[in-house]
């Protein structure tokens, strides 16, 4: 019992999702050698790639050689229980999954897909990268985001800032502040 | 004689009637997406409408931050088999009233509890709904007539629209003028849920988004 306790508490795994796009530039980028030793030297044992529509299988490894233990899937109706599990959560910039990760408070990295042009995700996701909530990057600069990150600086998401909603009804009433 | 019994009769007396009424509801809506423009002092009576769970903690997250002396009194609404949601407004009220020094008896003035027939119960059969659903709607217009809120907060649960549609009522027939904010509900990002929209589209009423989807989508 107290083994297993031990074994979960050591297991911290990374979660890779891309919901329901084809986002192989993301899947590649994970599955280098240099972003899964990094993801090692941090003390994950861990990773989990949801590959959604892309073609890009990533190579799976049981991690019994003390390296990080690979494994992908494409779809899940479960994605939520995966991220309640994971230690670390890298993520496509859909609105969905980045709200979704933060409500959760599980430290998150969003990478954008410069092939969609989708500037709504991207704004939704600098604007949050801004104000710490988060980690923003690109594929080509996952690695080094990875290297120099530090979870401890990310700011938690408030459940729901409803100063904003309370500003904007005052002034459609004409209450002055 | 002849042109005036003409007049008179009852299919023209219903056109007229409705007419009017038509052209009140087009007025109604014209001016309820008109924000204020004067400044106001006097303080406004809210109703506030709670649902459940994730719903009431996001409409009390706004209540806390409104500005007390100017919502007020407060009304809040929950459904009938709700036993949360009004415990958890109380608590918040008594807290505020903590922090502004008020005693008991000023405290049962700015903040009423009240309960409404739910119109469908989960797992309700679509039959009987019919007449819980007519139940709740006059229960509704009960409630919002003896209020007559100038502001209605809700943010999504089926319990608001009865009292949304009450509410816009009361303008329509003239009893008093009010102004239904409708917040929705973080986890309805992209889409609207049912409810907002059918507030929306019908009833005119000011929709805005929780979080900072204010900054990229005002809509008040």
């Amino acid at each position: 019992m107290g083994e297993a306790d031990d074994r979960r508490r050591l297991k911290k795994t990374v979660f890779v999702t891309v919901g329901t796009t084809c986002f192989d530039a993301l899947v590649k980028v994970v599955d280098t050698q240099q972003v899964k030793e990094e993801l090692a030297r941090k003390g994950y044992t861990h990773l989990l790639i949801q590959m959604g529509r892309g073609s890009y299988i990533p190579s799976t490894s049981s991690g019994e050689d003390g390296s990080l233990a690979v494994e992908y899937f494409t779809f899940s109706p479960s994605i939520a229980d995966y991220m309640r599990s994971a230690s670390l959560i890298i993520s496509h910039a859909g609105s969905g999954s980045i709200f979704e990760s933060l409500r959760l408070s599980k430290p998150l990295i969003v990478v954008v897909n410069e092939d969609l042009m989708d500037n709504h995700q991207i704004e939704l996701a600098e604007e949050l990268a801004e104000r710490k909530h988060l980690l923003f990057t690109r594929p080509q600069t996952l690695y080094e985001t990875v290297r120099t990150m530090d979870l401890e600086s990310l700011i938690p998401y408030p459940p729901a800032d409803a100063i904003p909603v309370a500003k904007l009804m005052d002034k459609f009433l004409g209450f002055d502040d | 004689m002849e042109n005036a019994n003409h007049l008179c009769c009852p299919t023209n007396i219903i056109l007229f009637v409705i007419s009017i009424f038509i052209a009140r509801v087009a007025y109604v809506l014209y001016w309820s997406g008109k924000p204020l423009r004067t400044l106001i002092s006097q303080p406004m009576c809210a109703l506030i409408i709670l649902g459940s769970g994730g719903h009431t903690a996001e409409m009390l997250n706004l209540v806390a931050v409104l500005q007390k002396d100017k919502y007020t009194p407060r009304f809040y609404i929950a459904a009938l088999t709700d036993n949360m949601s009004l415990q958890k407004a109380q608590v918040l009220e008594e807290s505020l009233a903590h922090q502004m020094h008020e005693s008991a008896g000023e405290r049962t003035e700015v903040a009423q509890f009240m309960k409404i027939y739910r119109s469908r119960e989960v797992g309700q059969s679509y039959l009987t709904s019919v007449g819980t659903t007519l139940v709740a709607i006059v229960h509704a217009l009960w409630l919002v007539f003896k209020i007559k809120p100038q502001v209605v907060i809700c943010n999504g649960p089926g319990t608001c629209i009865p009292l949304c549609a009450a509410a816009f009522l009361q303008k329509v027939v003239g009893i008093k003028w009010s102004y239904i904010f409708y917040v929705e509900s973080i986890a309805r990002v992209k889409k609207l849920s049912l409810s907002g929209l059918l507030l929306e589209l019908l009833l005119c009423c000011h929709r805005c988004v929780f979080h900072f989807h204010c900054i990229f989508d005002m809509i008040l």
